[in-house]
């Protein structure tokens, strides 16, 4: 049950150069996989990619066959209202479920906003935040 | 300078010649009858000891390489007892294997013998204060400068490396004439000087500087001596002959090789065929009285050649030109010997980074830096940027530890390598001396 809200982000290793996000991109266009969010996370000279696509075993192959090093990350979706104080209310959900974020990022879509979440326990993420009436995305969405 | 010790710095050539051919005689004969190692060799190579008849004959003796002393770890093929030894140095190896040499009490006496002409024909002498900044320890250059500069009744001021500011502290306080440490290094403490508000130049006594372990040129010397108002000269030697053991005179014109202590050739690098005075080829070095470790036509790979001509300094010894590159791809870094199948060897052992590798070496300021650029493995390969942190500190603490010097780690993206191309495109030395 748990597992069904369970999506696989992928994340790629880049070079902190210019022209490297527009070769991943640029790779996932060919590939026609379509991007619904993307982070990036920069270290001493080189960072991560991490995007949410619509085929992420695709995305997987097309990138790895070019070269990249790519790897595999359960992420949670959950919704948020998109209008003042939607954070909020996702937010307190988290902190009084005492679920620690390893890292997050959103994006506003048609539907509603969208935090993504990178935690440690993530079944038991999507036990706490579903029984406390809070929405998640079905990994179904992404295939 | 007058000389430290007249006789055999000033010996005649001829007479200089025949004492050669004796020791170099006699030490044949010593191992060819006592070691299994250098009788192996000879035998091998088809020569006995009779067959060296002249002084020229030597170049009938086969050669000697780094690995074998890597080989022969850690002393198999010392000539000494262990306990007739009174020091150990280590050097790193061409992998991960150091190689460890020896030292009877009279081969720190030669060692420092030698080290006395050299300093004293510069000038240095009791009343000098010399500050002794190469590294104390495993390296022999601490050392050896400090036993060579006690010699001649110099005060010495071990500092060893590293805490510039407090350096030039002591230097101005306990009025330091002269200093011993790689050019490079000079040059960052007259850059960390003028920080501190101190004019190496004007104040303070510094007026020679024993500059080596790193290739260094002419312009650096006129650099060196026009702003830090000192005379700077060049030391050479390598863990193999004992540590720094030459310098040049206060001409200037090439660092003297003792005759009475070691033999000099330069050999054709392809051929190994012996090259005439002025010729540049691979400097190769018979060590003609070390007892634990006598080194026969050991092939150091620096380039250069010898300078036969009279010193004006009245010194009759040998002289060889500025290095003037290496046969092999050995890097210096900071003073520090690296090859990069040291690098490649590490890298073998960390799982978490693939086997091949980049070396780029910069000089940021006066101090060299070196960094390696290498791929995660796709096992290691995490999205998390905090352990992605942990494999750069790894390896950057195990390239240290195997090369004993401090190196930056770059993560890379697979495949951004060169694989195949060779030496060449493995290491970028963007370095000019």
């Amino acid at each position: 049950m748990e597992k069904s809200y369970i999506i696989k982000q992928i994340s790629i290793f880049s070079e902190n150069r210019p022209g490297r996000l527009a070769a991943i991109a640029g790779a996932l266009r060919e590939a026609k996989i379509n991007i619904f969010a993307f982070s990036i996370a920069e270290a001493d000279g080189f960072g991560v990619v991490r995007a949410l696509v619509d085929r992420p075993e695709d995305a997987h192959r097309t990138l790895t066959d070019l070269g990249f090093r790519v790897s595999f990350t359960d992420v949670i979706g959950v919704k948020m209202r998109d209008e003042p104080g939607g954070l909020s209310d996702i937010a307190s959900i988290l902190g009084d479920a005492g679920i620690n974020i390893e890292y997050a990022y959103a994006y506003s879509g048609k539907d509603a906003a969208v935090l993504i979440l990178r935690v440690d326990q993530a079944e038991d993420a999507v036990q706490k935040i579903l029984g406390r009436g809070g929405e998640l995305l079905k990994a179904s969405l992404f295939r | 300078m007058a000389s430290w010790n007249p006789r055999a710095e000033e010996m005649p050539l001829d007479e200089m010649r025949r004492l050669q051919f004796k020791l170099v005689k006699s030490l044949i004969y010593r191992l060819y009858s006592f070691n299994d190692f250098y009788r192996r060799r000879m035998k091998e190579h088809q020569v006995h000891p009779d067959d060296i008849r002249t002084l020229e004959d030597v170049a009938k003796l086969p050669f000697m390489y780094k690995n074998d002393l890597r080989d022969g770890y850690p002393d198999r093929i010392f000539t000494a007892e262990r306990n007739e030894l009174v020091r150990y140095h280590v050097s790193s190896g061409t992998t991960g294997k150091p190689t460890v040499v020896g030292y009877t009490e009279r081969d720190i006496e030669n060692w420092s013998e030698s080290l006395a002409r050299g300093f004293s024909s510069c000038g240095l002498g009791r009343g000098d204060v010399i500050q002794v900044s190469y590294g104390y320890g495993l390296f022999t250059g601490g050392l050896g400068a400090h036993y060579g500069a006690e010699r001649v009744g110099a005060t010495v001021l071990p500092t060893s490396v590293g805490n510039t500011e407090r350096q030039i502290e002591l230097m101005q306080d306990l009025h330091v004439t002269a200093i011993a440490c790689t050019p490079s290094y000079l040059l960052h403490m007259g850059e960390v000087a003028e920080k501190m508000g101190v004019s190496i130049k004007n104040d303070t006594e510094l007026r020679i500087g024993f500059l080596g372990a790193e290739p260094w040129s002419e312009q650096m010397r006129s650099r060196i001596e026009d702003w830090l108002g000192i005379r700077a000269y060049d030391i050479y030697g390598t863990s193999e002959l004992s540590g720094p053991m030459f310098t040049e005179c206060a001409e200037q014109r090439g660092v003297h090789i003792w005759g009475d202590l070691a033999l000099v050739e330069v050999v054709d690098p392809a051929t190994g065929e012996v090259l005439a005075p002025g010729e540049q080829g691979e400097l190769t070095i018979t060590m003609l009285q070390k007892e634990a470790l006598p080194m026969v036509r050991y092939r150091i790979g620096d380039l250069t050649a010898i300078e036969e001509s009279p010193c004006a300094c009245g010194r009759t010894h040998p002289r060889i030109n500025r290095i003037q590159g290496r046969v092999d791809d050995m890097l210096i870094v900071r003073g520090i010997n690296v090859f990069p199948s040291q690098v490649e060897h590490a890298l073998l052992e960390i799982p978490q980074v693939g086997r091949h590798f980049q070396i780029v070496v910069d000089r940021k300021g006066a101090l060299d830096s070196m960094l390696v650029r290498v791929e995660v493995s796709e096992e290691a390969f995490s999205d998390k940027i905090t352990e992605l942190m942990v494999i750069k500190k790894v390896v950057e603490h195990r390239l240290r530890s195997s090369l004993n010097v401090g190196v930056d780690v770059e993560l890379v993206e697979p495949g951004t390598l060169p694989r195949f191309e060779g030496k060449s495109k493995k290491v970028v030395d963007r370095r000019s001396l």
